[in-house]
């Protein structure tokens, strides 16, 4: 917008663009040279900051609850069969094999949803699917409130005792820093009714969580369980249930989950 | 042979629904929360901000295929402020007697006032500042309310706020500015009057 003598509207419309950075460093300038002489542009810039600063900190920020993400899901699921271009298909498919379009598309309809939950949404039972969701906004919740960990440390020796007496069980502390998924720190959760352990790693800059509490559940291995963007991957090991997530991309997160597996099996033989 | 080719065919469809529902969900769905902040802001209700999320969520899965892989935050916001404004225009259609927002930010900041007079946590500070900003940012014209949600809560750039909103960047800086200073006046009347809702 030019340089030299600024016009005073000009200027303290501006103002917002200038802390917000958004303005190129010429037109900056400029500014900068009005405001330093103008009592009206320096109250606005104060006032503005003041503001910005009050939003930030007080402003909620809502989010969606489990319970309606997982009916967002449902809906979206409903919709499926809606979404798909039928008149190009009924059209071919009676012309061709003169096969009523009903039955077709209620063939189809059931085969999507089919591959669509087998692909997507496991087959699981309902309870799994909550604990899927709650622990996922677990791990939201965990990165957003700024309560990652309770215990920060990268040294296991002073992880793993922190747990003692606090859990009535003793998860199994690796550090993964010399593979680049340094240990942060851990912190209980509650989840599924209980109290768990959580461990956090982190790669480059996302955040694992991984859950740790006793499942009578028989020993399984490694299944994949990822929804709403986040990638989860779980296993049971010796009456142990792990549960790993992040947002980190899902081939590094599985190969991730299978070396912290191996590990804990080297430290907990079998027999 | 028949049969064999109908199922092929059949498979191929449903894999691709199946590719683009995970296209889906790792473009569009992590952004849930952003949208269910944008639209709790602009429709000031829980159940009417679930509402417009899950309508601008069927729209984006239809419409999917417009989506080229640019910013789907972007992309998703667009559609969310979208189904708010046609919903918003249909509630103004139907409560045309009545003032509509003054109305429904009115009882809001009333009922807000009476839960806290019975909520012993309220004494918190931080509490109450939340109240009052709330309170505030709620009496604001809608179109300062939400440039100052995606700036301020979302971190978003002028040139996205632009895209979302479909305004020049120009309108974008200046309706922050404005939105700014009018929620600094709204504070601080606020304040003068004990943080109540004191519009006639």
């Amino acid at each position: 917008m030019g340089g030299g003598i600024m016009n005073h509207e000009e200027a303290l419309n501006q103002i917002a663009a200038y802390i917000d950075n958004e303005l190129s460093i010429s037109e900056a300038d400029t500014l900068a040279k009005h405001i330093a002489d103008c009592k009206v542009c320096q109250l606005e810039y104060e006032t503005q900051i003041n503001t910005i600063s009050l939003v930030k900190k007080n402003a909620n920020y809502f989010e969606a609850t489990p319970m309606f993400l997982s009916q967002l899901d449902q809906s979206i699921h409903e919709s499926v069969g809606k979404s798909t271009p039928k008149n190009v298909i009924q059209k071919r498919w009676n012309i061709n094999f003169g096969i009523s379009w009903a039955n077709i598309g209620t063939m189809m309809i059931s085969l999507i949803a089919l591959v669509w939950s087998t692909s997507l949404f496991l087959a699981i039972p309902n309870t799994e699917e909550r604990l899927t969701d709650e622990l996922i906004s677990s791990h939201v919740r965990s990165l957003q409130v700024d309560h990652l960990s309770d215990v920060i440390s990268t040294d296991k020796h002073t992880v793993k005792p922190w747990f003692n007496g606090k859990v009535d069980f003793s998860p199994s502390v690796i550090d993964f820093a010399e593979s680049g998924f340094p240990l942060e720190g851990g912190r209980l959760d509650y989840v599924n009714g209980k109290t768990v352990a959580v461990l956090i790693y982190r790669h480059n800059k996302h955040a694992i969580n991984l859950y740790v509490w006793p499942e009578n559940n028989k020993d399984h291995q490694i299944k994949e369980e990822s929804r709403h963007g986040f990638n989860a991957f779980q296993w049971v090991y010796q009456g142990m249930q792990y549960w790993m997530i992040s947002d980190l991309e899902e081939g590094k997160l599985e190969s991730f989950a299978n070396r912290v597996q191996d590990e804990i099996i080297k430290s907990r033989p079998q027999g | 042979m028949i049969k064999l080719v109908l199922t092929d065919e059949i498979w191929k469809l449903a894999m691709n629904e199946s590719n683009r529902k995970q296209r889906f969900q790792t473009t569009v769905m992590p952004h849930i929360n952003s949208a269910f902040n944008l639209a709790r802001w602009l429709t000031r209700g829980n159940q009417e901000a679930e509402d417009i999320v899950q309508e601008a969520y069927l729209r984006a899965y239809k419409f999917f295929d417009s989506f080229h892989g640019e910013d789907g935050r972007v992309w998703l916001l667009g559609i969310v402020r979208n189904t708010f404004y046609t919903w918003h225009h249909q509630n103004k259609l139907q409560t045309q007697f009545v003032e509509f927002d003054e109305e429904l930010h009115g009882s809001e900041a009333n009922e807000n006032l009476r839960d806290d007079e019975y909520n012993p946590e309220n004494i918190l500070i931080q509490k109450d500042n939340q109240r009052i900003i709330q309170n505030a940012l709620n009496q604001l014209p809608i179109e300062f309310r939400e440039v100052m949600v995606m700036r301020e809560l979302e971190e978003l750039s002028y040139k996205q706020i632009a895209e979302i909103t479909q305004v020049p960047m120009g309108t974008v800086m200046s309706r922050l500015g404005r939105g700014r200073k009018q929620l600094a006046t709204l504070l601080h009347s606020g304040i003068n009057n004990g943080g109540g809702h004191n519009e006639p």
